[in-house]
């Protein structure tokens, strides 16, 4: 059965009501901080205040003889993870550095880097008890630029740590942890047959994924060992299996159960808390509850690394690039681990490049360690190849967007990375951007317009899921993918529509651990793809034992039956003449006809495709103060099919969004000391809702085969254009061109001041 | 060591509890009296998950200590539906698909119905200025301006724009 | 286990004492926008709170002969509701508005915003511009202080142990007098003003100005009434080279540090633009109001 003709579609691509919804809209769910649990203890983190130093010692001793003290603990509580455990199944993970990231080990690497914990009686006595735990520092030198880490004597973070990438084998530990590159043709030659090349630098600063539920979890651990973590996560299989790790406890004993989650983008795809709470609990013996306050969650969770981006572009006057090069350096963070390799790959996926070289730097820094945020690594990329092509559009004379629909990757273009195309909308969103009324519209004083691509792979991969036909007739669909944006409600779209009933008859339900089969992780765009395909394929497994079972009851073949709108029907004339018979009726008979009418389906899922996308951004620029504001704004992008496009729709609003604060106004600030001095919502500055227009969205249909319902993943491309459309929106407006992020109203003041351009009149 | 005892009004039904004097009301709400529909997103003010209405006031319940709920009138986003029938600002987040994670929807609902409370036809500026202490990652304002807008439009008794246009 | 105490007296007096008689730190909690802040992040360790708000008349709006009399706990929301007042002072009103979100403006208050003592309180700069005077209460007796002599410094005022603002007393307008109040802040709300200004002028039937106050804030460890902005406005009506002088007038004032809301140079250089814009506003007010 195909689903791919979205004409016979009557449940997907229709935007039901949210499964989860009501529960959201009164204040029922539970999220990560709502659970309680009897005998609850509170935990608190000790944390460093030095950008880096080596821990002397601890003292426990006063925090110990404080009343209400239950526990505390500290690195040398936790076993060793030895390279050859690094890493637990498929999971991206190195619980090496991980283990080592949840709580120092003999360093502390960054400020707010946890040194200790402590469990107690109340808030108030946890967070009286951490004044107390005495910690001996030896203040070492740190380092926080790029390049900075990069130079000989800069100070070296790990003494084992030896560049990867890069002959003869490097004998001087570095903070370079890797060096990667990506070739295709010959640069040099494409450079020269170039009629003009340019050469750019951009800088960014990193930024955290902001999700407004900072991490919250609760474990119980009992004397035998067995565990339930209560937990907001992008994955209850990745909370189980990396807190197994990390304590040393078989994956078999923990029970790992999703809250409700309150945003995570990546950043909320590892664990800070669970580990810590299960060693207090275990040692207490009591349920252990540990809530980050947003200052933690600034100062200790992992942001998405600054970087620089060099970019170099060579092309004909006729505005065909003959060669493309770009140099990537990124923070890492305290630990190795920076999506550089992404950014070197996704910023050039776009363009059909004949000549192309990219080279990344993973760089260490004494900075939280960076996680995943979006597309990790590609938007950076793109911010730096999307300007360029920008800049060279400007210095060829050639408007930008028909510079894109020159170069524009296609099916059959040969990537960079070695990926030759295959069934991408790219080249359709160059046409829906050309054909849009947002390109028509006019434009007045100190206003501008940018264009901007982005591409990213998406992800595949390991999910179950199964189907259960109760005794009603009504459907329960268990999966195993924590919620972030709606999927559940897609979930249960698919199985509807195979099945053929109403919507609001399936009720999906997202299972803990022990309730469904292991699951990746609610990440790389791959819930609707991997979680559908999963859900779709055992409600069509369910399908057939329907039919089995009326054959059953018809006493016929199962042969003789076919499935339609929800019912069993005798196939053709010669079958029998019979009633059709809906799931209630089947349902209600299923221990007599072979009992249970189950499917489980445990899939790993491949053929994601690829999402590509364009967006258009106009702005208006205030030269006296340098304020900008978005005036309006449409993202284009390719979407496969669009399950519920409402949720889809919000996936796009919300990454230009993000892409909107990383581009004027988010970014760490650090001080001297390496201390963060912005660790909060009033002057880390996300977008506020008066900050922003309605944003338009123009959802591009290019079905992926190899989804059953055609479907792509849509989470993370539209983080990938903004920065650059914005970048090129002012630079349209003003003649102003930035290459430093933010773009926040000094440097525009500062630029428009050193160009000494007449100002706009009183 | 004694508490402050606080007799308040919760929702609409008299409520008494004991708190130590540097609790928060959103403390209280979330730790002694079991209501955590109200959320803890930054503990500064800065991000409106914690909102709630007292006296008719829309305020940030962690930038309230919970004995000054003394004498007051709260509402919290567990007070907004009566029953099992929801207030046309929850119904309209519903259809417009105006939350995805679902956890800054609590403060915006109760800041929004505030908002609803006192003027019955915000423009779209007048909502997103009203709405600007309420931080959301995930959406982008778009879908919860719209479903703001619809909601009042439905409660002056005009027809509801359809969520999809 | 240090334990913070709370109080909230019933009268003027009361808070005096306790203030006055606390043993360690007493803070004074109004709309507590900022005390609590500070409180939960542990930047300040009080021992005692004393909650003004059930004292008669810390919240309320009332005209008393010249003068508007704003309580020093008045919420925000109410000051912006009082049509008579913004009417009056739509500057002041503009500047209390601007404290924040809407859910700050429930709660914060003038006395906060003051007391607070940050250069960059939104409210303080049009208070000062009109003339505003803090209404004292203390172990002494009542005093009254233009509000400008409360901030003697970043986190610091003018009040002694025991001391509290009960009220505030604005002047009303006089014919052809209005005022306005411009921040820069990076988005367009939730932020800590990077600058900000006030202009408060008196016109001619002419247009010609004959009385001025220009008050900077966020650039210089207290608010700054900037003598010379006045000056380039009085005997003046608002034109380009009048615009020009006030301009430098306002930078020249300037003594602000670099911090993460803004540099140097760029918040000496939007002083100056936010002086003439509020300028052209408060001119235009003015000339309105027969």
């Amino acid at each position: 059965m195909s689903y791919l003709d979205k004409a016979t579609l009557k449940v997907v691509g229709t935007r039901p009501i949210r499964p989860d919804g009501v529960d959201k809209v009164t204040g029922r769910a539970n999220f990560g901080a709502d659970m309680v649990m009897p005998g609850m203890l509170w935990g608190r983190i000790k944390r460093s205040p030095h950008a880096h130093a080596r821990i002397v010692s601890i003292n426990f001793d006063k925090a110990l003889a404080l009343p209400g003290v239950k526990a505390v603990i500290a690195g040398g509580d936790f076993p060793e993870v030895t390279p050859d455990r690094a890493h637990v199944g498929a999971a991206p993970a190195n619980l090496r550095d991980l283990s080592r990231n949840v709580i120092a080990r003999g360093k502390a690497l960054y400020e707010g880097h946890a040194v200790a914990a402590v469990a107690a009686t109340s808030q108030a006595i946890a967070e009286q008890a951490l004044d107390l735990i005495e910690v001996e520092y030896q203040v070492l030198p740190h380092v926080m630029d790029v390049e900075a880490a990069m130079a000989d004597g800069a100070p070296i973070l790990h003494d084992d740590m030896f560049t990867a990438g890069v002959e003869p084998k490097p004998t001087k530990p570095s903070n370079v942890s890797k060096v990667v590159r990506f070739a295709k043709g010959d640069v040099e030659a494409g450079f020269a047959e170039a009629d003009i090349v340019i050469e750019r630098r951009y800088t960014t600063q990193p930024v955290h994924q902001g999700y407004i539920e900072p991490h919250a979890c609760v474990v119980s651990v009992g004397a035998d060992g067995q565990t339930t973590i209560w937990s907001s996560s992008q994955g209850q299989f990745m909370v189980r299996a990396y807190t197994s790790r990390i304590v040393g406890a078989d994956i078999a004993n923990i029970r790992a159960i999703p809250a409700e989650i309150g945003g995570g983008f990546g950043g909320k795809t590892i664990v800070y808390l669970e580990p810590l709470a299960y060693m207090l609990s275990k040692k207490s013996g009591r349920p252990v509850k540990m809530v980050m306050s947003r200052e933690e969650v600034f100062r200790a969770t992992g942001p998405a690394p600054g970087a620089i981006v060099e970019v170099k572009l060579g092309a004909k006057k006729d505005g065909h690039i003959t060669a493309a090069q770009s140099i990537l350096k990124y923070q890492a963070g305290a630990f190795q681990g920076s999506p550089v390799q992404q950014g070197c790959i996704c910023g050039l996926a776009v363009y059909d490049f004949p000549n192309a070289l990219t080279v990344g730097y993973d760089v260490l820094s004494n900075r939280p360690k960076t996680a995943a945020y979006r597309a990790p690594g590609a938007p950076i990329g793109s911010y730096g190849v999307e300007s360029c092509i920008d800049e060279l559009a400007e210095a060829l004379g050639i408007e930008p967007l028909k510079l894109r629909e020159i170069n524009g990757a296609k099916d059959g273009t040969k990537a960079t990375h070695g990926v030759t195309w295959n069934n991408i909308g790219y080249q359709k969103t160059l046409e829906a951007a050309r054909a849009s009324e947002h390109l028509k519209a006019p434009l007045g004083p100190n206003q501008g317009r940018g264009i901007a691509s982005g591409y990213w792979h998406n992800a595949g991969g390991e999910s179950s899921a199964a189907v259960h036909v109760n005794e009603d007739g009504t459907v329960t669909v268990t999966e195993g993918h924590p919620d972030i944006g709606g999927s559940r409600a897609s979930m249960a779209m698919m199985v509807a529509e195979v099945l053929g009933v109403p919507f609001e008859n399936v009720r999906p339900v997202v299972g803990d651990t022990t309730s469904i089969g292991f699951s990746a992780s609610t990440g790389g765009s791959r819930v609707t793809f991997a979680g559908g395909m999963a859900v779709t394929q055992a409600a069509q497994k369910v399908v057939e034992v329907l039919k089995q079972r009326a054959a059953v009851i018809w006493d016929i073949s199962p042969e003789a039956v076919e499935w339609r709108d929800g019912k069993a029907y005798p196939a053709g004339a010669n079958a029998g003449s019979f009633e059709p018979l809906d799931l209630a009726t089947i349902g209600n008979r299923s221990a007599r006809t072979g009992g249970p009418i189950s499917a489980e389906v445990q899939i790993n899922a491949q053929g994601q495709g690829p999402g590509f996308a364009t967006h258009i951004c106009d702005v208006e620029v205030d030269r006296e103060t340098g304020h900008v504001k978005i005036l309006r704004y449409t993202a284009i992008q390719d979407v496969g099919r669009a399950i519920h496009p409402s949720y889809v729709e919000g996936q796009m609003q919300g990454g230009v969004t993000q892409g909107i604060g990383w581009a004027l106004s988010e970014e760490y600030i650090y001080d001297k000391n390496g201390c963060l001095e912005n660790p909060g919502f009033l002057d880390y500055r996300i977008p506020v809702a008066s900050d922003l227009p309605m944003i338009d969205t123009i959802m591009i249909e290019v079905p992926n085969p190899r989804h059953p319902f055609g479907a792509r993943g849509v989470g993370e491309v539209p983080l990938v254009p903004p920065m650059a459309a914005v970048a090129n929106a002012i630079f349209n407006a003003t003649g102003m061109r930035l290459r430093d992020l933010p773009m926040s109203p000094p440097k525009l003041r500062a630029a428009f001041d050193a160009a000494a351009l007449p100002r706009a009149a009183e | 060591m004694s508490k402050h005892h606080v007799t308040t009004v919760i929702n609409g039904e008299p409520v008494e509890f004991l708190c130590e004097a540097q609790q928060t009301l959103l403390d209280v709400l979330r730790d002694e009296l079991n209501l955590t529909g109200s959320k803890e997103g930054c503990g500064s003010g800065d991000c409106g998950a914690c909102s709630v209405i007292a006296d008719g006031k829309v305020v940030c319940s962690c930038l309230m200590l919970g004995v000054e709920a003394e004498g007051k009138s709260i509402t919290t986003v567990e007070g907004v539906a009566q029953g099992d029938k929801l207030h046309p600002v929850q119904q309209k987040f519903l259809e417009h698909a105006a939350l995805q994670c679902g956890f800054c929807t609590p403060g915006f609902i109760v800041a929004a119905k505030a908002l609803l409370d006192e003027n019955k036809n915000p423009t779209e500026e007048e909502t997103r200025y009203w709405l600007a202490g309420n931080l959301c990652r995930c959406t982008g304002y778009d879908k919860i301006v719209r479903a703001v807008l619809d909601a009042a439009a439905v409660m002056r008794g005009e027809n509801p724009r359809s969520p999809a246009a | 286990m240090p334990r913070l105490n709370y109080t909230a007296p019933a009268t003027v007096d009361e808070a005096v004492k306790a203030l006055a008689g606390a043993a360690g730190l007493a803070k004074v909690l109004s709309g507590g926008t900022d005390l609590l802040v500070q409180l939960k992040s542990g930047r300040l360790k009080p021992d005692l709170i004393v909650d003004t708000k059930r004292i008669p008349g810390l919240i309320g709006i009332r005209e008393e002969g010249e003068f508007f009399v704003i309580g020093a706990a008045t919420p925000g929301v109410m000051i912006s509701a009082n049509e008579k007042l913004e009417h009056a002072w739509p500057g002041i009103v503009e500047g209390v508005d601007l404290i924040g979100s809407t859910q700050i403006q429930g709660r914060c208050s003038i006395a906060g915003n003051l007391c607070n003592a940050s250069p960059a309180a939104d409210s303080v700069p049009p208070v000062i511009a009109a003339r505003g005077v803090a209404v004292i209460a203390g172990p002494s007796g009542k005093r009254e202080a233009p509000v400008e002599a409360i901030v003697t410094g970043p986190g610091r005022t003018s009040l002694a142990k025991g001391e509290f603002v009960v009220e505030f007393k604005i002047p009303k307008p006089k014919p052809r007098q209005s005022d306005a109040y411009l921040r820069f802040i990076p988005r367009t709300e939730m932020d800590i003003a990077v600058v900000g200004c006030a202009v408060n002028v008196t016109l001619d039937a002419g247009g010609t100005c004959t009385d001025a106050r220009v008050v900077l804030g966020a650039v210089a460890p207290t608010q700054l009434v900037v003598a010379d902005a006045a000056k380039a406005l009085i005997g003046h009506k608002l034109d380009a080279a009048t615009l020009a002088a006030l301009d430098a007038a306002a930078q020249a004032a300037c003594k602000p540090i670099s911090d993460k809301r803004g540099t140097i140079e760029y918040r000496t250089k939007v002083a100056g633009v936010l002086a003439r814009r509020a300028a052209a506003i408060a001119f235009e007010r003015a000339a309105a109001r027969a």
